[in-house]
């Protein structure tokens, strides 16, 4: 079986339309959406609305924080993510904001843990960013795979016998084995707001039967998405960080 | 543990072991069969449990993410591997014969001999590296061969796969290596340098060549550390027969810092071919090894070495290519042979670590094989190679990465192509014949050359005064 994992969607129509499209072309079998579909971006109605059909067709997607600020303002947004929620809140219908508030913060399925942020408190959303934060997240959590979004980063953790937690930043499309010996924590890139420097959306694909994780990153009309943020009038940092993918 | 109880008779998810093919203190290897598989099989089981290194549950679990990745001929074919969960194995192709190290009793052995191996693991090496693959560990036991020739180069427990988690480097703080071999860099934690396993071929080249290993067999990091500042006994003080060239191979291989050793595997194989085009510097004259009070001053004031980030490493790979210039100098016009230079000019600059390969067929009729002197005396060879040297004297490179070949052959194209793959060539650049009269009545040959190459072909034309 063939499953996307996608993050951080941050109501990108255009990103998340290319990324499904060419998920649909490496014949996927299943969608996960690791939270943070709304939040920064111009089309947050479409793109809930994208995620509840997906939902319905049996996809598996759990809360990020800015899923859960639209009905739960946080205080330790900054001050663009703010503006941009308060934006966003205002553009939802009473039943998109509800199917957000709905989801769940994890989903443990067979030998795979879903989260936006880590095991070791979902509701209050650590950055896995280094490996001591990995330790930490393999501590509380015996799954042999999980997969989180929020850093925007790619990156792959694993945790082997000798108790000692390794990192790696994907380079390339390569499909990396996912040792059956080893846990592993895979960080997955955002799809609508990139930090790793390259414009292109990212998201993975797991195939559960050769057990590899695969890296990928599609290129989308970034232009086009930069020209919605800006005559929205959202902050215009949100429309020029994505061309540069920081 | 699991593995004790493997013996002769027992079977594994379809294998049935035969027999114990060698005891290791990091596995053990068994010859196995299977239905399903009509060539030899080797299955290697690791030592785990006891008192057994953590290193060789690392070490095999990198060998279980980079074999099944390897492709072609320099590599043993993957065949299965099985999880810790019941029993941890690796099968691959048993190859025929003895590594290398059962050679270490008949050493020194000659110079072309040297050669000859040296060329082929570095081809091997080549292959190797254009996998994203370091191999880190290359030594006498590691290499084996076909019957056909190739070497193969076995055990990726130390590897490392450029596009792959690295288990090796975040489990184990002290660099782990094979330590008569192991290059400086990998000595201080670097483990994605290809140049790497050129210096340990340097060290397997040097050690077969005089019967003697030029570091010696340290153990402990200070005597590691030595080979960064002490330099080792140049081969022609320990074997006068050994040549000039060979010495300037094995010593350019042998450079502490990876930046002044061959840029890249395919351009050693090429040297090793034919020592006859080696370009000699000071490394060739060297008769002893350098006065105790320069080393110190290495020592305790060492000059900067190139310690390659991960992302460096990958951005190398395929930054020093053999180019070929297959050039025709009796038909071209200046304007097209100019067109060329040009060309190349432009790859030179682009990438400085270019080995560029000028190129020229002398062209012999089937029949009359004796037209080696023409009617002034003067030798036709010599005469090619003096035009050949001629045209490319104006591109700017630096002195060693020129070099100028001249083959007697009836057909060009064959002769471009073949000298193509042999020498592993990464780009062919060539000019398009003037005259379509003659490319009717002649064929094509860069057209011939296109279609056929193992590589990219860049056919260079000039365009047309007239706009035509």
């Amino acid at each position: 079986m063939k499953i996307a994992i996608l993050s951080d969607v941050h109501a990108n129509r255009e990103a998340f339309q290319a990324v499904l499209a060419d998920c649909r072309s490496r014949g996927v079998d299943r969608f996960v959406i690791l939270g943070d579909i709304v939040g920064y971006g111009p089309d947050p109605g479409w793109c809930v609305d994208k995620a509840t059909e997906l939902a319905e067709a049996g996809a598996v997607i759990v809360r990020g924080n800015h899923d859960q600020a639209v009905a739960t303002p946080s205080s330790s947004m900054s001050s663009t993510a703010r503006t941009a929620i308060d934006w966003t809140r205002d553009a939802l219908s009473p039943a998109q904001k509800l199917f957000l508030a709905k989801l769940p913060l994890s989903v443990t399925e067979d030998d795979r843990f879903y989260v936006h942020s880590d095991a070791s408190a979902p509701s209050r959303f650590h950055y896995v960013s280094n490996a001591e934060a990995a330790a930490l997240h393999f501590s509380r959590c015996g799954a042999r795979l999980s997969f989180c979004g929020h850093v925007h980063r790619p990156a792959l953790y694993s945790f082997g016998a000798g108790g000692k937690v390794t990192s790696f930043a994907p380079s390339s499309t390569v499909p990396i084995p996912l040792l059956m010996q080893r846990r592993w924590l895979a960080v997955i890139g955002s799809v609508g707001q990139p930090r790793d420097g390259d414009p292109a959306a990212g998201f993975a694909i797991l195939d559960t039967d050769s057990g590899e994780l695969c890296f990928l990153k599609v290129p989308y009309d970034v232009e086009e998405t930069a020209a919605k943020i800006r005559a929205a009038g959202l902050p215009d940092s949100l429309a020029s960080r994505l061309s540069k993918g920081t | 543990m699991p593995s004790a109880t493997l013996q002769p008779g027992s079977r594994i998810d379809g294998f049935t072991i035969v027999e114990v093919a060698h005891r290791g203190g990091m596995a053990k290897l068994f010859s196995v069969s299977h239905p399903d598989y009509d060539f030899p099989l080797l299955m290697k089981v690791p030592a785990v449990g006891g008192g057994a290194d953590p290193a060789t549950i690392v070490g095999f679990e990198m060998e279980q993410m980079i074999l099944p990745r390897l492709s072609g001929s320099h590599v043993p074919r993957f065949v299965a591997s099985g999880d810790f969960d019941q029993q941890p194995y690796i099968v691959f192709e048993r190859l025929p014969g003895q590594s290398l190290y059962h050679r270490l009793e008949m050493l020194p052995l000659g110079q072309a001999e040297v050669a000859d191996l040296g060329a082929r693991i570095a081809t091997a090496l080549a292959d190797l590296h254009r996998q994203d693959v370091v191999h880190l560990d290359i030594k006498p036991s590691n290499v084996m061969f076909r019957e056909t020739g190739e070497a193969v180069l076995v055990d990726y427990g130390l590897a490392r796969h450029l596009h792959l988690p690295d288990l090796m480097d975040e489990e184990f703080r002290l660099p782990y290596g094979t330590a008569p071999y192991m290059a400086p860099e990998q000595i201080l934690g670097v483990r994605s340098d290809c140049r790497s396993d050129i210096f340990a071929l340097g060290v397997l080249m040097y050690f077969f060549a005089t019967g003697t290993r030029p570091f010696g067999d340290p153990q402990g990091m200070k005597g590691l550390k030595k080979r960064l500042w002490r330099d080792p006994a140049p081969p022609r003080a320990l074997r006068p027969e050994i040549s000039k060239p060979l010495q300037e191979v094995i010593l350019r291989c042998l450079e502490v810092n990876p930046a002044r050793r061959y840029p890249a595997a395919a351009q050693l194989a090429m040297d090793l071919k034919d020592l006859s085009k080696v370009a000699l510097t000071a490394r060739a004259e060297k008769i002893r090894r350098d006065g105790l009070a320069e080393a110190l001053k290495r020592r305790f004031n060492p000059d900067p070495i190139e310690l390659l980030k991960e992302k460096t490493a990958r951005e190398a790979q395929g930054k020093a290519p053999i180019v070929m210039a297959a050039i025709d100098l009796t038909d071209s016009s200046v304007d097209l042979a100019e067109e060329l230079r040009l060309t190349l000019q432009r790859i030179l600059d682009n990438t400085p670590n270019a080995r560029i390969a000028c190129f020229n067929v002398l062209k012999i009729n089937r029949i009359a094989l004796d037209k080696e002197v023409d009617e002034t005396g003067t030798n036709l060879h010599v005469a090619r190679l003096v035009q050949l040297k001629h045209w490319a004297e104006p591109l700017r490179s630096p002195e060693s990465t020129i070099t100028h070949h001249v083959i007697e052959a009836v057909s060009p194209a064959d002769a471009i192509l073949e000298f193509a793959r042999q020498n592993l060539v990464d780009h062919i650049v060539m000019g398009a014949r003037a005259h379509s009269t003659i490319r009717t009545l002649l064929g094509s040959v860069s057209g011939a050359v296109a279609t056929h190459a193992p590589c990219t072909v860049t056919v260079v034309r000039r365009r047309s005064k007239r706009g035509g």
